[in-house]
Protein backbone atom coordinates (compact mmCIF):
# COMPACT_ATOMS: atom_id res chain seq x y z
CA UNK A 1 0.00 0.00 0.00
CA UNK A 2 1.37 3.49 -0.48
CA UNK A 3 2.52 5.51 2.03
CA UNK A 4 0.11 8.28 3.35
CA UNK A 5 1.25 11.54 5.55
CA UNK A 6 0.38 11.44 9.14
CA UNK A 7 2.49 14.60 9.97
CA UNK A 8 2.49 18.21 8.25
CA UNK A 9 4.51 20.79 9.64
CA UNK A 10 3.39 24.38 8.07
CA UNK A 11 6.40 26.67 8.34
CA UNK A 12 4.35 29.62 8.60
CA UNK A 13 7.27 32.58 8.52
CA UNK A 14 10.72 32.55 8.59
CA UNK A 15 10.78 35.39 10.55
CA UNK A 16 11.95 35.47 14.31
CA UNK A 17 13.22 37.49 16.82
CA UNK A 18 15.15 35.17 18.00
CA UNK A 19 18.78 34.11 16.65
CA UNK A 20 19.65 30.69 18.00
CA UNK A 21 22.53 29.40 16.44
CA UNK A 22 21.56 25.92 15.54
CA UNK A 23 18.10 27.21 13.79
CA UNK A 24 16.45 24.55 11.79
CA UNK A 25 15.61 26.99 8.56
CA UNK A 26 17.65 27.48 5.75
CA UNK A 27 20.93 29.42 5.66
CA UNK A 28 19.25 31.54 3.03
CA UNK A 29 15.79 31.97 5.10
CA UNK A 30 15.91 35.76 3.86
CA UNK A 31 16.68 35.24 0.33
CA UNK A 32 14.01 35.25 -2.52
CA UNK A 33 13.23 31.80 -2.47
CA UNK A 34 11.05 32.20 0.92
CA UNK A 35 9.77 35.70 0.45
CA UNK A 36 6.62 35.58 -0.71
CA UNK A 37 4.83 34.35 1.83
CA UNK A 38 1.47 31.85 1.35
CA UNK A 39 -1.75 34.05 2.31
CA UNK A 40 -4.47 32.59 4.68
CA UNK A 41 -6.46 31.01 2.07
CA UNK A 42 -3.37 29.52 0.46
CA UNK A 43 -3.12 27.73 4.00
CA UNK A 44 -6.48 26.76 4.66
CA UNK A 45 -5.93 25.20 1.37
CA UNK A 46 -3.04 23.22 2.28
CA UNK A 47 -4.94 21.96 5.33
CA UNK A 48 -7.71 20.37 4.13
CA UNK A 49 -5.66 18.90 1.13
CA UNK A 50 -3.56 17.85 3.68
CA UNK A 51 -6.49 16.36 5.87
CA UNK A 52 -7.81 14.46 2.73
CA UNK A 53 -4.36 12.63 2.38
CA UNK A 54 -4.45 11.37 5.77
CA UNK A 55 -2.57 14.18 7.79
CA UNK A 56 -3.60 13.87 11.24
CA UNK A 57 -1.20 16.13 13.33
CA UNK A 58 -0.54 19.56 12.37
CA UNK A 59 2.82 21.55 13.63
CA UNK A 60 2.39 25.17 13.55
CA UNK A 61 5.76 26.25 13.54
CA UNK A 62 8.41 28.61 12.01
CA UNK A 63 10.42 31.00 12.43
CA UNK A 64 8.50 32.60 14.97
CA UNK A 65 4.06 31.75 14.17
CA UNK A 66 2.98 34.15 15.98
CA UNK A 67 4.26 37.07 14.38
CA UNK A 68 1.29 35.76 11.74
CA UNK A 69 -1.83 37.81 12.41
CA UNK A 70 -3.83 35.15 11.14
CA UNK A 71 -2.63 32.48 13.28
CA UNK A 72 -5.95 32.39 15.15
CA UNK A 73 -7.59 31.62 11.46
CA UNK A 74 -5.78 29.28 11.10
CA UNK A 75 -6.00 27.27 14.18
CA UNK A 76 -9.79 27.39 13.50
CA UNK A 77 -9.68 25.77 10.25
CA UNK A 78 -7.26 23.38 11.02
CA UNK A 79 -9.20 22.29 14.23
CA UNK A 80 -12.41 22.06 12.20
CA UNK A 81 -10.76 19.79 9.99
CA UNK A 82 -10.11 17.62 12.90
CA UNK A 83 -6.49 18.22 12.64
CA UNK A 84 -4.48 17.84 16.06
CA UNK A 85 -2.61 21.16 16.52
CA UNK A 86 0.37 22.13 18.04
CA UNK A 87 1.49 25.82 18.34
CA UNK A 88 6.05 25.35 17.96
CA UNK A 89 6.82 28.82 19.62
CA UNK A 90 9.70 30.81 21.22
CA UNK A 91 6.54 32.58 23.34
CA UNK A 92 8.71 35.95 22.69
CA UNK A 93 5.99 38.73 23.29
CA UNK A 94 3.52 36.21 23.84
CA UNK A 95 0.56 37.80 25.70
CA UNK A 96 -2.21 35.20 27.85
CA UNK A 97 -4.63 36.74 25.72
CA UNK A 98 -3.23 35.86 22.43
CA UNK A 99 -3.03 32.23 24.10
CA UNK A 100 -6.47 32.23 25.41
CA UNK A 101 -7.95 33.54 21.59
CA UNK A 102 -6.07 30.26 20.56
CA UNK A 103 -7.33 28.28 22.95
CA UNK A 104 -10.89 29.76 21.78
CA UNK A 105 -9.70 28.80 18.08
CA UNK A 106 -9.00 24.97 18.56
CA UNK A 107 -5.08 24.97 19.54
CA UNK A 108 -4.64 21.43 21.20
CA UNK A 109 -0.59 22.17 22.34
CA UNK A 110 1.72 24.12 22.96
CA UNK A 111 5.50 23.43 22.71
CA UNK A 112 7.80 26.42 23.54
CA UNK A 113 11.81 26.69 23.74
CA UNK A 114 14.18 27.61 25.97
CA UNK A 115 17.48 28.00 25.68
CA UNK A 116 19.08 27.32 28.82
CA UNK A 117 17.66 26.68 32.61
CA UNK A 118 18.46 30.34 33.48
CA UNK A 119 18.31 34.09 31.94
CA UNK A 120 21.82 34.88 31.59
CA UNK A 121 22.48 31.52 29.09
CA UNK A 122 19.51 31.02 27.57
CA UNK A 123 19.32 34.44 26.35
CA UNK A 124 22.96 34.10 25.09
CA UNK A 125 22.03 31.27 23.33
CA UNK A 126 19.15 33.17 21.67
CA UNK A 127 20.73 36.40 21.04
CA UNK A 128 17.58 37.86 22.60
CA UNK A 129 16.59 38.47 25.72
CA UNK A 130 13.69 35.88 25.81
CA UNK A 131 13.72 34.01 28.91
CA UNK A 132 11.19 36.40 30.68
CA UNK A 133 8.59 35.95 28.58
CA UNK A 134 9.02 32.08 28.11
CA UNK A 135 8.93 31.74 31.91
CA UNK A 136 5.80 33.52 31.84
CA UNK A 137 4.56 31.62 28.65
CA UNK A 138 4.81 28.50 30.27
CA UNK A 139 2.80 29.56 33.22
CA UNK A 140 -0.19 30.68 31.45
CA UNK A 141 -0.43 27.92 29.11
CA UNK A 142 -0.79 25.75 32.36
CA UNK A 143 -3.34 27.98 33.52
CA UNK A 144 -5.26 27.71 30.22
CA UNK A 145 -5.04 23.74 30.49
CA UNK A 146 -2.79 23.66 27.66
CA UNK A 147 -1.02 20.20 27.49
CA UNK A 148 2.95 21.72 27.80
CA UNK A 149 5.77 20.31 26.15
CA UNK A 150 9.28 22.23 26.71
CA UNK A 151 11.59 22.25 24.21
CA UNK A 152 15.20 22.02 24.59
CA UNK A 153 17.86 22.06 21.95
CA UNK A 154 21.22 20.64 23.42
CA UNK A 155 24.86 21.62 22.49
CA UNK A 156 27.82 21.91 23.55
CA UNK A 157 27.43 25.42 25.86
CA UNK A 158 24.09 24.23 27.84
CA UNK A 159 24.42 20.14 28.13
CA UNK A 160 25.71 20.88 31.97
CA UNK A 161 21.73 22.09 32.48
CA UNK A 162 20.27 19.02 31.36
CA UNK A 163 19.20 18.50 35.35
CA UNK A 164 18.19 22.13 35.88
CA UNK A 165 16.46 21.65 32.66
CA UNK A 166 14.22 18.55 33.85
CA UNK A 167 13.52 20.23 37.23
CA UNK A 168 12.33 23.85 35.13
CA UNK A 169 9.64 21.35 33.37
CA UNK A 170 8.80 19.73 36.38
CA UNK A 171 8.41 22.81 38.20
CA UNK A 172 5.65 24.23 35.48
CA UNK A 173 3.75 20.93 35.32
CA UNK A 174 4.64 20.16 31.88
CA UNK A 175 3.90 17.06 30.27
CA UNK A 176 6.76 16.75 28.08
CA UNK A 177 10.37 17.66 27.86
CA UNK A 178 12.38 16.85 24.54
CA UNK A 179 15.90 16.92 25.06
CA UNK A 180 17.18 17.59 21.48
CA UNK A 181 20.44 16.79 20.78
CA UNK A 182 21.63 19.38 17.92
CA UNK A 183 21.20 17.79 14.62
CA UNK A 184 23.75 19.34 12.25
CA UNK A 185 21.52 20.63 9.23
CA UNK A 186 20.86 24.49 8.36
CA UNK A 187 22.51 26.65 11.01
CA UNK A 188 23.54 24.11 13.12
CA UNK A 189 26.22 22.48 10.28
CA UNK A 190 27.40 26.01 9.81
CA UNK A 191 27.84 26.17 13.42
CA UNK A 192 29.07 23.03 14.06
CA UNK A 193 32.43 22.91 15.65
CA UNK A 194 31.06 25.56 17.89
CA UNK A 195 27.70 23.35 19.14
CA UNK A 196 29.24 19.97 18.91
CA UNK A 197 29.44 18.46 22.62
CA UNK A 198 32.35 16.01 23.75
CA UNK A 199 31.74 12.61 24.43
CA UNK A 200 32.02 13.17 28.11
CA UNK A 201 29.17 15.68 27.90
CA UNK A 202 26.85 13.36 26.22
CA UNK A 203 27.96 10.36 28.72
CA UNK A 204 27.19 12.76 31.88
CA UNK A 205 23.99 14.04 30.28
CA UNK A 206 22.47 10.94 29.44
CA UNK A 207 22.94 9.20 32.80
CA UNK A 208 21.16 12.34 34.37
CA UNK A 209 18.44 11.69 31.82
CA UNK A 210 17.97 7.64 33.14
CA UNK A 211 18.09 8.44 36.52
CA UNK A 212 14.95 11.20 36.25
CA UNK A 213 12.93 8.79 34.10
CA UNK A 214 13.25 6.75 36.74
CA UNK A 215 12.17 9.28 39.13
CA UNK A 216 9.68 10.95 37.37
CA UNK A 217 7.95 8.15 35.60
CA UNK A 218 4.50 9.56 33.64
CA UNK A 219 4.35 12.45 35.41
CA UNK A 220 6.58 14.06 33.21
CA UNK A 221 8.21 12.35 29.98
CA UNK A 222 11.52 12.91 28.92
CA UNK A 223 12.34 12.58 24.98
CA UNK A 224 15.80 12.42 24.39
CA UNK A 225 16.89 12.79 20.70
CA UNK A 226 20.00 11.02 19.76
CA UNK A 227 23.37 12.88 18.89
CA UNK A 228 23.61 10.98 16.01
CA UNK A 229 27.13 11.82 15.26
CA UNK A 230 28.23 9.76 18.04
CA UNK A 231 26.27 6.60 17.48
CA UNK A 232 27.06 3.65 15.69
CA UNK A 233 23.79 3.47 13.15
CA UNK A 234 21.99 6.56 11.79
CA UNK A 235 18.44 7.20 13.26
CA UNK A 236 15.39 6.36 11.29
CA UNK A 237 15.11 9.83 9.77
CA UNK A 238 11.28 11.02 9.58
CA UNK A 239 10.18 7.08 9.77
CA UNK A 240 11.57 6.70 6.19
CA UNK A 241 11.42 9.37 3.39
CA UNK A 242 8.49 10.43 2.40
CA UNK A 243 6.43 7.94 4.26
CA UNK A 244 4.70 9.77 6.72
CA UNK A 245 5.62 13.65 6.96
CA UNK A 246 5.63 16.49 4.71
CA UNK A 247 6.99 20.07 5.17
CA UNK A 248 5.67 23.54 3.74
CA UNK A 249 7.49 26.24 3.67
CA UNK A 250 6.22 29.56 4.24
CA UNK A 251 6.23 30.68 0.41
CA UNK A 252 5.09 26.94 -0.49
CA UNK A 253 7.28 24.62 -1.43
CA UNK A 254 6.58 21.24 -0.35
CA UNK A 255 9.76 19.08 1.54
CA UNK A 256 10.06 15.73 2.54
CA UNK A 257 11.55 17.02 5.91
CA UNK A 258 12.24 20.41 7.58
CA UNK A 259 16.21 20.32 6.16
CA UNK A 260 15.32 18.64 2.68
CA UNK A 261 15.42 21.70 0.98
CA UNK A 262 18.93 22.48 0.73
CA UNK A 263 19.53 18.76 -1.50
CA UNK A 264 20.17 20.88 -4.64
CA UNK A 265 19.78 17.95 -6.66
CA UNK A 266 16.14 17.02 -6.48
CA UNK A 267 13.51 19.61 -7.80
CA UNK A 268 10.70 20.43 -5.05
CA UNK A 269 7.27 21.95 -6.10
CA UNK A 270 5.01 24.58 -4.64
CA UNK A 271 1.30 23.98 -3.29
CA UNK A 272 0.55 27.47 -5.71
CA UNK A 273 1.33 24.95 -8.62
CA UNK A 274 0.24 21.79 -7.88
CA UNK A 275 -2.10 19.95 -5.52
CA UNK A 276 -0.50 18.13 -2.49
CA UNK A 277 -1.52 14.90 -3.42
CA UNK A 278 0.37 15.16 -6.87
CA UNK A 279 3.28 16.29 -5.09
CA UNK A 280 2.99 13.81 -2.46
CA UNK A 281 2.35 11.32 -4.63
CA UNK A 282 4.39 12.17 -7.91
CA UNK A 283 6.83 14.86 -7.73
CA UNK A 284 10.56 13.86 -7.75
CA UNK A 285 11.45 15.42 -4.28
CA UNK A 286 8.81 12.54 -2.65
CA UNK A 287 9.52 9.55 -4.83
CA UNK A 288 13.33 9.55 -5.26
CA UNK A 289 14.04 8.02 -2.60
CA UNK A 290 10.32 6.54 -1.04
CA UNK A 291 10.72 2.67 -0.40
CA UNK A 292 14.24 0.73 -0.91
CA UNK A 293 14.86 1.10 -4.70
CA UNK A 294 16.98 3.75 -4.36
CA UNK A 295 19.42 2.00 -1.64
CA UNK A 296 23.35 1.83 -2.53
CA UNK A 297 25.53 -0.95 -0.75
CA UNK A 298 26.11 -1.72 2.05
CA UNK A 299 22.32 -0.58 2.66
CA UNK A 300 20.84 -2.85 -0.01
CA UNK A 301 21.70 -6.11 1.26
CA UNK A 302 21.44 -4.73 5.30
CA UNK A 303 18.98 -6.48 7.57
CA UNK A 304 18.57 -3.13 9.45
CA UNK A 305 17.29 -1.30 6.73
CA UNK A 306 13.73 -1.94 7.26
CA UNK A 307 14.49 -0.13 10.73
CA UNK A 308 17.10 2.82 9.64
CA UNK A 309 15.97 3.25 5.89
CA UNK A 310 19.47 4.00 5.17
CA UNK A 311 19.16 6.86 7.44
CA UNK A 312 19.11 10.54 6.47
CA UNK A 313 19.10 11.65 3.00
CA UNK A 314 20.25 15.18 4.10
CA UNK A 315 23.00 13.98 5.79
CA UNK A 316 24.05 12.25 3.11
CA UNK A 317 23.52 14.96 0.62
CA UNK A 318 25.56 17.92 3.04
CA UNK A 319 28.09 15.30 4.53
CA UNK A 320 29.35 12.98 2.13
CA UNK A 321 27.93 14.88 -1.33
CA UNK A 322 25.22 13.27 -2.71
CA UNK A 323 21.52 12.69 -1.19
CA UNK A 324 21.61 8.88 -2.71
CA UNK A 325 24.61 7.78 -0.17
CA UNK A 326 23.96 6.36 2.80
CA UNK A 327 24.04 7.75 6.21
CA UNK A 328 27.39 8.64 6.76
CA UNK A 329 26.72 8.47 9.97
CA UNK A 330 26.32 4.79 9.69
CA UNK A 331 29.40 2.60 10.22
CA UNK A 332 29.19 0.24 7.68
CA UNK A 333 29.61 3.80 5.50
CA UNK A 334 32.31 4.44 3.32
CA UNK A 335 31.85 7.77 4.50
CA UNK A 336 32.02 7.59 7.93
CA UNK A 337 35.57 8.94 8.62
CA UNK A 338 33.91 12.25 7.66
CA UNK A 339 31.61 11.91 10.84
CA UNK A 340 34.58 11.02 13.05
CA UNK A 341 36.56 13.84 12.00
CA UNK A 342 33.90 16.50 12.63
CA UNK A 343 33.52 14.33 16.44
CA UNK A 344 37.99 14.30 17.17
CA UNK A 345 38.20 17.62 16.61
CA UNK A 346 35.93 18.51 19.10
CA UNK A 347 37.62 16.27 21.36
CA UNK A 348 40.96 18.24 20.43
CA UNK A 349 39.97 21.37 20.86
CA UNK A 350 40.28 23.34 24.30
CA UNK A 351 37.83 26.17 23.70
CA UNK A 352 35.06 25.48 21.19
CA UNK A 353 34.82 28.49 18.46
CA UNK A 354 32.34 31.52 18.28
CA UNK A 355 28.94 30.99 16.23
CA UNK A 356 27.15 32.69 13.73
CA UNK A 357 23.54 34.13 15.09
CA UNK A 358 21.08 33.05 12.46
CA UNK A 359 20.29 36.63 11.32
CA UNK A 360 18.83 37.96 8.55
CA UNK A 361 22.28 39.82 7.48
CA UNK A 362 24.10 36.57 7.86
CA UNK A 363 21.55 34.75 6.19
CA UNK A 364 21.79 37.19 3.12
CA UNK A 365 25.78 37.06 3.09
CA UNK A 366 25.48 33.45 2.94
CA UNK A 367 23.11 33.26 0.44
CA UNK A 368 25.07 35.48 -2.33
CA UNK A 369 28.04 33.20 -1.65
CA UNK A 370 26.09 30.22 -2.91
CA UNK B 1 -5.44 -1.47 37.80
CA UNK B 2 -7.71 -4.17 39.69
CA UNK B 3 -11.39 -4.04 38.06
CA UNK B 4 -13.28 -1.86 40.83
CA UNK B 5 -15.09 1.51 41.77
CA UNK B 6 -11.67 3.98 39.55
CA UNK B 7 -13.37 5.87 37.23
CA UNK B 8 -10.99 5.89 33.87
CA UNK B 9 -11.14 9.05 31.82
CA UNK B 10 -9.09 10.48 28.74
CA UNK B 11 -6.20 12.93 29.77
CA UNK B 12 -7.25 16.16 28.35
CA UNK B 13 -4.05 16.23 26.12
CA UNK B 14 -5.52 13.41 24.54
CA UNK B 15 -8.36 13.34 21.67
CA UNK B 16 -10.35 10.72 19.97
CA UNK B 17 -10.83 11.18 16.01
CA UNK B 18 -12.34 9.62 13.51
CA UNK B 19 -9.51 9.01 10.54
CA UNK B 20 -11.57 9.17 7.63
CA UNK B 21 -8.83 8.17 5.00
CA UNK B 22 -7.82 5.14 7.24
CA UNK B 23 -11.69 4.20 7.81
CA UNK B 24 -10.58 3.72 11.91
CA UNK B 25 -10.74 6.00 15.18
CA UNK B 26 -7.23 7.04 16.29
CA UNK B 27 -6.29 8.68 19.55
CA UNK B 28 -4.25 12.05 19.06
CA UNK B 29 -2.06 13.18 21.74
CA UNK B 30 1.29 15.53 21.52
CA UNK B 31 3.73 14.50 19.30
CA UNK B 32 1.67 10.92 18.81
CA UNK B 33 -1.29 8.71 17.90
CA UNK B 34 -2.75 5.25 19.04
CA UNK B 35 -4.96 3.59 16.25
CA UNK B 36 -7.23 1.94 17.58
CA UNK B 37 -9.66 -0.72 16.98
CA UNK B 38 -13.00 -1.07 16.70
CA UNK B 39 -13.95 -2.78 20.68
CA UNK B 40 -11.24 0.11 21.65
CA UNK B 41 -12.73 3.16 20.40
CA UNK B 42 -15.70 1.79 22.07
CA UNK B 43 -14.36 1.23 25.30
CA UNK B 44 -12.91 5.22 25.14
CA UNK B 45 -16.35 6.24 24.12
CA UNK B 46 -17.66 4.75 27.42
CA UNK B 47 -15.01 6.68 29.07
CA UNK B 48 -17.00 9.62 30.00
CA UNK B 49 -15.94 10.74 33.36
CA UNK B 50 -19.32 8.89 35.23
CA UNK B 51 -18.82 5.28 34.59
CA UNK B 52 -15.90 3.17 36.47
CA UNK B 53 -14.31 0.14 34.96
CA UNK B 54 -16.67 -2.29 36.46
CA UNK B 55 -19.28 0.03 34.82
CA UNK B 56 -17.89 0.17 31.24
CA UNK B 57 -17.57 -3.80 31.40
CA UNK B 58 -20.93 -3.94 32.26
CA UNK B 59 -22.06 -1.90 29.41
CA UNK B 60 -19.84 -3.80 26.75
CA UNK B 61 -21.52 -7.09 28.51
CA UNK B 62 -24.99 -6.01 27.60
CA UNK B 63 -23.91 -4.67 24.27
CA UNK B 64 -22.59 -8.17 23.34
CA UNK B 65 -23.51 -10.81 26.02
CA UNK B 66 -21.69 -11.76 28.64
CA UNK B 67 -18.42 -12.19 27.30
CA UNK B 68 -15.16 -12.42 29.17
CA UNK B 69 -14.19 -8.82 28.87
CA UNK B 70 -13.04 -7.52 31.99
CA UNK B 71 -9.15 -8.80 31.28
CA UNK B 72 -9.38 -6.98 28.18
CA UNK B 73 -10.83 -4.19 29.01
CA UNK B 74 -8.48 -3.54 31.96
CA UNK B 75 -5.45 -4.20 30.00
CA UNK B 76 -6.23 -2.09 27.42
CA UNK B 77 -7.22 0.76 29.71
CA UNK B 78 -4.19 0.22 31.89
CA UNK B 79 -1.96 0.40 28.33
CA UNK B 80 -2.90 3.70 27.83
CA UNK B 81 -2.64 4.66 31.36
CA UNK B 82 0.99 3.62 31.15
CA UNK B 83 1.31 5.86 28.02
CA UNK B 84 -0.16 8.57 30.42
CA UNK B 85 -3.37 8.68 28.03
CA UNK B 86 -5.76 7.36 30.62
CA UNK B 87 -6.09 8.29 34.27
CA UNK B 88 -8.00 6.74 37.09
CA UNK B 89 -10.11 8.96 39.80
CA UNK B 90 -12.95 8.28 41.55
Amino acid sequence: MDPKPLWLLAELTYKCPLQCPYCSNPLDFAGSRFKRELSTDEWCRVFREAKALGVLQLGLSGGEPTLRADLEDLVRHAHGLGLYTSLITSAYRLTKERLAALKAAGLDHVQISIQGADAELSDAVAGTAAYRDKIAAYHYTRELGFPLTVNVVLHRRNLHQVAALIRLAESLGAERIELANTQFYGWALHNRDALMPTKAQLDDAWRVVQRERARLGTRLEIVWVLPDYHEQYPKPCMGGWARAYMTVTPAGEVWPCHAAGRITTLTFESVRDHPLQWIWEHSDAFTRFRGDAWMPEPCRSCPRKTQDFGGCRCQAFLVAGDAGFTDPVCSLSPHRPLIDAAVAQVERAAEAPEWTYRAAPASRALAAKG
Amino acid sequence: MALGPAVPRLHPKARLQHDDVRGRDVLLYPEGLVALNPTGAEILALCDGFRSVADVVAALAQRYGAAAVEGDVTAFLDGLAAKGLVTYGS
